[in-house]
Parts: C-alpha cells; sequence; structure tokens
C-alpha cells in the first residue's frame, strides 16, 4: 500500500506543473521549458521537495515517449511511411556517420581513448525525441519539410539504438574490459540466450503479430469492446494494446518506442483510430510532463557549480557541432528556406537514450563515474536549451528567411477599383478568374508567387505581386470598396485567417471561397461565408461520370448519377457540418450512415427511375385502361 | 433516295422494350442517321451548329420519341428552342428548311381508344400534336401523319417486332419515295399505309 509518501510525491508534480506549465506557455517559452523549470524548482538544488526517487520517476515516464511514438504512428498511413524510407535511411544514415566521426574526433582530440570517444560519437549523435516532438508539434512545425526530416531522422535514431547496444561491448573490449563487457546482466532480453536464428525468428513472429492484430483482430476487439459503451474498459484495452506492443518489441531487443510506433501506424487505417487518439493522448501529455519535471529535476548542480566553464564549454560545443553535422545533412538532402535551420536548431541536443546508453558504458566500464554524470548534465543542459534554439529560431531566423524570399516589393495597386477581386491566381483562380474576365468582369488579380505573376502578365493578363496572406494588400486593393473577394488561395490556414479578418472587419463585403477539403469548407461555413467552393469535388465527380461512362452506362443516366451525388452532397453538407461542430468522432460515424443513405438512393435512382421504363408517365392509364384487350399482341392494327 | 434524319428523344432507351427494336431496325438503313439526343447531350446542353447542320444535310425529319405528357420528353422541346432559330428555321431569312417533310413517330402508354373524345384523354392523337404540325408549317415544311404505337406496353415480344419491321418499312418507303404524296398528308397514320 502507497501511503502519504507517495500522495504527497504526486501533489507536489503536480502542482509544479500546473503552475509552471501555463506560465511558460504564457511567456511563449513551450510547455517542455516550463516542465523542465518545473523540475529544476522542485528539485534537490532548489526546493529539495523530490530527490531520491528522481530516477525511478524518469525511467517510469519514459512510457510517456513510447506513447508519443503510438499517437505519431496513428497519424501516419502505411504508404506515408513508406515514401519516408529514403529519408529515414538516408537523412539518418548521414546524421548518425557525421556525428560518429566528427564527435568522437574532438572527443580524442580532447583526451578521452579511442573507445571512449566512439562510444561518446554513438551516443552524442542522438537527439531527443521527446523534446523535440512535442515542441514541434505544439508550434505546428512537424509538417513542413523540416519537421519531417527532423521526425525521420529521429526514428531512425530510434532504430539505430539497437546496433548501439550492441556496439558498446566491442569497445569495452577495446578499453580492455573484456570481462565485464559481456556482463550478461549488462543488456540482456527475454530471448537474448537463444540461438540467433531463433531470435530472428521471434522477431518475424512478433512483427507478425502486431501486423496480424493490427490489421484484423483489432478491429473486431475495438468494436466489441466500443459496444459495451463503458469507456473505461475502452481505455484499458487502447493502454493493454500499447504496452503489449512495447513489451512484445523490447522482449525481442527492440526498443519499445519503435515498437508502438509500428503498433500505430498499422492501426492508422482503423475505424477506432481517432478514439483511441483521444483515449491515449491524455496519458501521454501527463507522462511526457512528468519525464521532463524528472529530467529537470535530475540536473546536478553541484557538478555544474564545480566546473561551470568546462561543462557550459562542453555544452556549447555538442550543440555546435551536432548543429554543424545536421546543416550539412540538411543541406545535402536538399532542405532550403531556412527549413535546414529548423531541422538543425530543433535536433542539437542530446537524448534521453543517451542516459540509458550512458549508465550502460558505465556498468560495463567504458566510462567512470565521474564522465558519466558529467555527459549526463551535458545531455540534460542541451537539452534545456533546445526550446530556446527554436524561439531563436522562429522570431530571429525564420521572419529573416521569409523577408529574403519575399524581398520583391509588392507591385503598386491600381487608383481605379474593381468589384471583384482575386486572391490567389494559381491553378483554381486562374479559371475563375477566365470565365468572370471572359463575362466582362473587371477583377483585381493579386498573387504572391513572383515566377506565376511573371508568366502569367506574359499572357497578358494584368496581375498585382504581393502577399495575399497580408490584411494589408489586400486593403490595399479595395477589399473597402469591393463587392466580393474570391479567396482562391493555396495556404490553408492563412485562407482560413484573412476570410475571419475579413468578416470582422468589413461585414458588407462578399466571400467566395476555394475549401481545400471538407474540414476547411466547415471552418468556412462557420465563418458564414457568402460561396464556398470544394476545390476538387466536383472534377473527382465528372471523371467518376466519365468511368461510368466508359464501363457502359447511357450518358443520361450517368449525369443523374453524378449530379444525384453532388446534390446529395450538398443536402447533407448542413447536417454533417453540425455534426463536425459537436463531435468529431460522432461526425465519422454520421458520414458513414450518410454515405449508406447515398447508395440507397443511387440505387432507387437507378431502379424506379421515371426516365427508366418505356411507358414512362402515363402508367396509370394503362392499368385503367377498360379497353385493353386481355391477350394483347397486335392491338390496333 | 432521299436523307432521313430520326431524331430520338428517350431518356432511357437501353431499357425501353419498344423503341429500342424500333431504333435498331432502322439504325443501319442507307441514308438513315438516327441522333440520339439524350446520348449525344446529357447535360441538355444542345450543340445548334451541329444540329442545323444535321437539318440541312436531310430531307425528311423524324421526331422519335415515347409520348410524355401529352408531348414531347423535355430534351426534344430544348432541341425545338434551341435549333429552330430565327433567321434559320423562321423568319424573313430563316428559310433553310422550306420543302422538307416532318412526321413524328411515337409510342403511347394508352391505347388507341382512350385517346378519342370519348376516351380518359379526351382529345386525339392528332390533337395532341398540333404544336408539332403548327411548328412545321411556320417552318415552312410539310408535316406527314405520325407513325404511333398505342399500348406499347401491352405489346408482346411477337407485337413489338411487328410494328418494328412495320416502322422499317415505312421509314424505307419513305426514303425511297414509294408513298402516294397526297395519302402521307391526309391517312390518320403512317401505319396505315404500310
Amino acid at each position: 500500500m502507497y501511503g502519504q509518501d507517495f500522495f504527497l510525491l504526486a501533489l507536489i508534480y503536480l502542482l509544479a506543473a500546473v503552475i509552471a506549465v501555463p506560465l511558460a506557455r504564457k511567456l511563449g517559452l513551450g510547455s517542455v521549458l516550463g516542465y523542465l523549470v518545473a523540475g529544476v524548482l522542485i528539485g534537490p538544488f532548489v526546493l529539495g521537495w523530490v530527490g531520491k526517487d528522481t530516477e525511478k520517476v524518469m525511467h517510469f515516464a519514459e512510457f510517456g515517449v513510447v506513447l508519443m511514438l503510438f499517437l505519431i504512428g496513428l497519424e501516419m498511413q502505411p504508404m506515408v511511411l513508406w515514401k519516408m524510407r529514403r529519408t529515414i535511411f538516408g537523412m539518418g544514415g548521414t546524421q548518425m556517420i557525421l556525428s560518429v566521426i566528427i564527435i568522437g574526433t574532438i572527443a580524442y582530440l580532447t583526451g578521452y581513448q579511442i573507445n571512449q570517444s566512439i562510444s561518446i560519437g554513438l551516443i552524442m549523435a542522438l537527439s531527443s525525441t521527446a523534446i523535440v516532438l512535442q515542441t514541434l508539434d505544439e508550434k505546428g512545425l512537424l509538417n513542413n519539410s523540416g519537421g519531417r526530416s527532423s521526425f525521420a531522422v529521429l526514428l531512425f535514431q530510434d532504430i539505430a539504438v539497437i546496433p548501439i547496444l550492441a556496439l558498446l561491448p566491442l569497445m569495452a573490449v577495446l578499453g580492455g574490459n573484456s570481462e565485464s563487457a559481456f556482463n550478461p546482466e549488462a543488456h540482456d532480453t527475454l530471448f537474448s540466450s537463444y540461438p540467433e536464428v531463433i531470435q530472428i525468428l521471434l522477431i518475424v513472429f512478433v512483427g507478425a503479430a502486431i501486423i496480424y492484430f493490427g490489421r484484423i483482430a483489432a478491429r473486431h476487439i475495438f468494436r466489441l469492446v466500443a459496444e459495451t459503451g463503458m469507456r473505461e474498459v475502452f481505455t484499458a484495452s487502447a493502454l493493454l494494446l500499447v504496452i503489449g506492443a512495447a513489451l512484445g518489441t523490447s522482449a525481442i531487443g527492440l526498443s519499445p518506442a519503435l515498437g508502438t510506433f509500428i503498433a500505430g501506424v498499422v492501426l492508422a487505417d482503423n475505424e477506432y483510430r481517432h478514439e483511441l487518439e483521444t483515449t491515449i493522448e491524455p496519458f501521454k501529455g501527463l507522462l511526457l510532463g512528468l519525464f521532463f519535471i524528472s529530467v529537470g529535476a535530475s540536473i546536478n548542480f553541484s557538478l555544474l557549480v564545480q566546473n561551470p566553464f568546462t561543462i557550459a564549454g562542453f555544452v556549447l560545443l555538442l550543440i555546435a557541432l551536432k548543429f554543424g553535422v545536421l546543416w550539412i545533412t540538411g543541406k545535402l538532402w536538399g532542405l532550403k528556406h531556412g527549413r535546414e535551420m529548423l531541422f538543425a536548431l530543433a535536433l542539437a541536443q542530446g537524448s534521453e537514450f543517451g542516459f540509458i546508453l550512458i549508465s550502460f558504458s558505465n556498468q560495463i566500464r567504458i566510462f567512470d563515474v565521474q564522465t558519466s554524470a558529467m555527459l549526463i548534465i551535458i545531455i540534460i543542459f542541451s537539452m534545456a536549451i533546445t526550446p530556446f534554439l527554436l524561439m531563436l529560431n522562429e522570431k530571429v531566423i525564420r521572419p529573416r528567411y521569409i523577408r529574403k524570399r519575399n524581398r520583391q516589393v509588392p507591385d503598386e495597386l491600381p487608383e481605379k477599383r474593381n468589384k471583384i477581386i482575386i486572391a490567389g491566381f494559381g491553378r483554381f483562380g486562374l479559371v475563375v478568374g477566365r470565365l468572370l474576365m471572359a463575362n466582362g468582369h473587371k477583377v483585381t488579380i493579386l498573387d504572391s508567387n513572383p515566377s506565376n505573376v511573371e508568366i502569367l502578365r506574359k499572357y497578358g493578363f494584368k496581375l498585382y505581386y504581393g502577399d495575399v496572406t497580408r490584411p494589408e494588400m489586400l486593403e490595399a486593393a479595395g477589399v473597402a470598396e469591393a463587392k466580393l473577394l474570391v479567396l482562391t488561395m493555396a495556404e490553408y490556414d492563412e485562407a482560413l485567417k484573412i476570410a475571419a479578418y475579413l468578416k470582422k472587419n468589413y461585414p458588407h463585403l462578399k466571400i467566395a471561397a476555394r475549401a481545400r477539403d471538407t474540414f476547411h469548407a466547415f471552418e468556412f461555413h462557420k465563418l458564414e461565408l457568402t460561396m464556398i467552393q470544394r476545390e476538387t469535388f466536383n472534377s473527382a465527380v465528372e471523371l467518376g461520370a466519365k468511368i461510368l461512362e466508359f464501363m457502359g452506362m447511357p450518358r443520361y443516366q450517368a449525369f443523374r448519377s453524378a449530379r444525384t451525388f453532388k446534390h446529395h452532397e450538398e443536402e447533407i453538407f448542413e447536417e454533417l457540418y453540425q455534426h463536425w461542430l459537436e463531435d468529431e468522432n460522432r461526425f465519422i460515424q454520421e458520414s458513414r450512415r450518410f454515405s449508406e443513405q447515398l447508395n440507397e438512393l443511387l440505387q432507387t435512382e437507378k431502379e424506379f427511375s421515371i426516365h427508366d421504363t418505356d411507358y414512362a408517365w402515363d402508367i396509370t392509364a394503362m392499368n385503367t385502361d377498360e379497353n385493353s384487350d386481355k391477350n394483347p399482341g397486335i392491338q390496333n392494327h | 433516295m432521299e436523307k432521313i434524319l430520326i431524331i430520338l428523344a428517350h431518356p432511357a432507351i437501353h431499357k425501353s422494350r419498344v423503341n429500342k427494336d424500333l431504333i435498331l431496325a432502322v439504325s443501319d438503313l442507307e441514308n438513315v442517321l438516327v441522333n440520339d439526343l439524350y446520348e449525344n447531350y446529357p447535360d441538355f446542353f444542345i450543340n445548334v451548329k451541329r444540329e442545323q447542320e444535321l437539318l440541312q444535310e436531310h430531307d425528311i425529319i423524324v421526331w422519335h420519341h415515347p409520348l410524355y405528357w401529352y408531348s414531347c420528353p423535355a430534351i426534344l422541346k430544348e432541341w425545338m428552342d434551341l435549333v429552330l432559330e430565327h433567321d434559320f428555321a423562321y423568319g424573313r431569312q430563316g428559310t433553310r428548311l422550306h420543302g422538307k417533310k416532318v412526321l413524328n413517330a411515337i409510342t403511347t402508354g394508352g391505347s388507341a381508344e382512350v385517346y378519342s373524345e370519348k376516351g380518359k384523354n379526351h382529345f386525339t392523337i392528332h390533337q395532341f400534336l398540333i404544336p408539332f404540325l403548327q411548328t412545321a408549317n411556320l417552318c415552312g415544311m410539310q408535316y406527314l401523319a405520325p407513325y404511333v404505337i398505342h399500348g406499347s406496353h401491352m405489346l408482346n415480344k411477337r407485337g413489338v417486332d411487328f410494328y418494328a419491321q412495320k416502322y422499317k418499312k415505312a421509314i424505307i418507303a419513305l426514303r425511297d419515295g414509294k408513298f402516294n404524296a397526297g395519302q402521307l398528308v391526309t391517312t390518320s397514320y403512317l401505319n396505315d399505309l404500310i
């Protein structure tokens, strides 16, 4: 039974989080830094509320990282992962090799033995999955090329931990500590005593089990569980799934984070994906928070006080070296426009895996206790600096790149105001604009792509260069006097922002928006725009109709079928929107019900349509025709 | 040999029992062209220029359709509204169709008896077809007696074959000028001349 101690500890951790995190976010520092500072505050060197348990807490909280990778996996379709294979192994491999060579060489030059230097290179090559992904996700940077590359490299590192664990004992042998190197206690898995063939078979077996479970069994199990209607049982089975995958993979010597990530990917197209996400999310958040707090609490300040300059120097050196390696890697793999800066700054820290690897190296006597403590504190400080580096990128470096890219000055806009303004004259806006101009409308056209502007000008279009995502540009174009703004820019979030801004400040202005997808359309609908058009829907339906014709359907029937489809979609839009407003999970169920309804409708259309019968409208005349002959044949002639 | 243009307006010809066989019977005839409006213009966007050229290339026009609500299916009305333009089909300069012949080939669900003063529909087929007759008059075309199949839903396979062959004979006779010109106008149904 846990006594009051347990609750007291929980109270301290929770209190620290509740106070520090909102404060840090308010200051724009991000939650990670908030947790770290909270950890430092309650740690042994400031308030001393927690101390001896931090390491245990940290081990427990590492499960948060595992959950995070599961959630990332859920967001990632297997195809997407497969497409990333080159980035994962190419960028990850480049980064790893360069890091080992450069960091190892520097370590050797500062006086470490060759085996120690290589070990340091291997350990320091890793970056912190927890900090990087949490921070990038919070800033919404995971989906640009810099963020995706960061993710790919982290994934590679997760895989690389296993061979590194195998390499470290070799390093110990190199250093002459042969008898401790193969200490079975050092890193053993459940099956490491079996011959290799069996181990490989086991790996295949566990992989197949995860895939089978995720692809086939999970769907039924989750449905059964969901049908009970007991939320906590669903939560329990979700956790069971993640823990099962983690244990399964660590039993065969792979990283549990990798295992749950794969489990997540396998489940990515499962219909319970969203429910799994919402169930696991709070656990992930809490455990990651706990993890960051415990990292903060375990900073050994006495060591820092003893050699402040050495440690500060090494921390800066580590960050500088990692940054250099990552920047080169990013450039080699084609990152540009400041994305390589994001990539390099985001990953320029040590990893939580480093803690495990260092304590393992300590056990097999590659490092002495002193060196181990030193390496750990360097990693911790490099982690703590990361949020600042990303802030530096956001506030100073990124704006500079944006300014550079937009160096071309916006065009002078005409004095004469048109009733229609088109914001965004790419492949979508161009068609809209041509139709309007062909019908004699005068339109003011803005586009933010200089080369696009240049090309279209050659074709005689009068368009103006300027950043259409900036309200000032639209104001200069005359939204105040215009009747309609056609919002055809390709930028998803910016279009929403602009629409909201104009709706608020120019209530008379009508807006016609191009929606990238249904959800975009919902967002626009929420803003009560006058016209909303999904960009791909109509052309997809048209192609569908052509295929129906190709497959032998008469053209008029194919045309009616496509129309029915379109109108049905329009009819249910409002209803779907209401469900979307209420609850996303419910929304998915509803849209499934609607598609069944549509099916029925089209079937009805096919079988009973008035147009499909030869005798059409006067069928009743037939039934009541008193003069009709019972033996019809040739009746009248 | 005259050239015949059959303008077909049937929204689901593939499902029809009678009209499909009628059309099949005449579609391979020399100098006879079937112009399926629903197939060519599923979105009702009729290519006026093409249709006018077709009219000019042919001597006899057949409006072939089931009788829907005492008239033709919607697309044929759309065709008339757009193709029979001022200065093409009517008006001082609209003489392009002068001298051509035109007729309706129709199927009705009800028997001949319901299309009479005492029948359920109170009027004869000829009374319902008056707008077509007057359209022909205004365009300077000669309006011929209609080819009519009554009680189309009550026809068995044999009946359908009979009418299809009869239709084929009528079209061939029209094409080859085998009918007595006076009778073509005075007879009640074109069917009766075969």
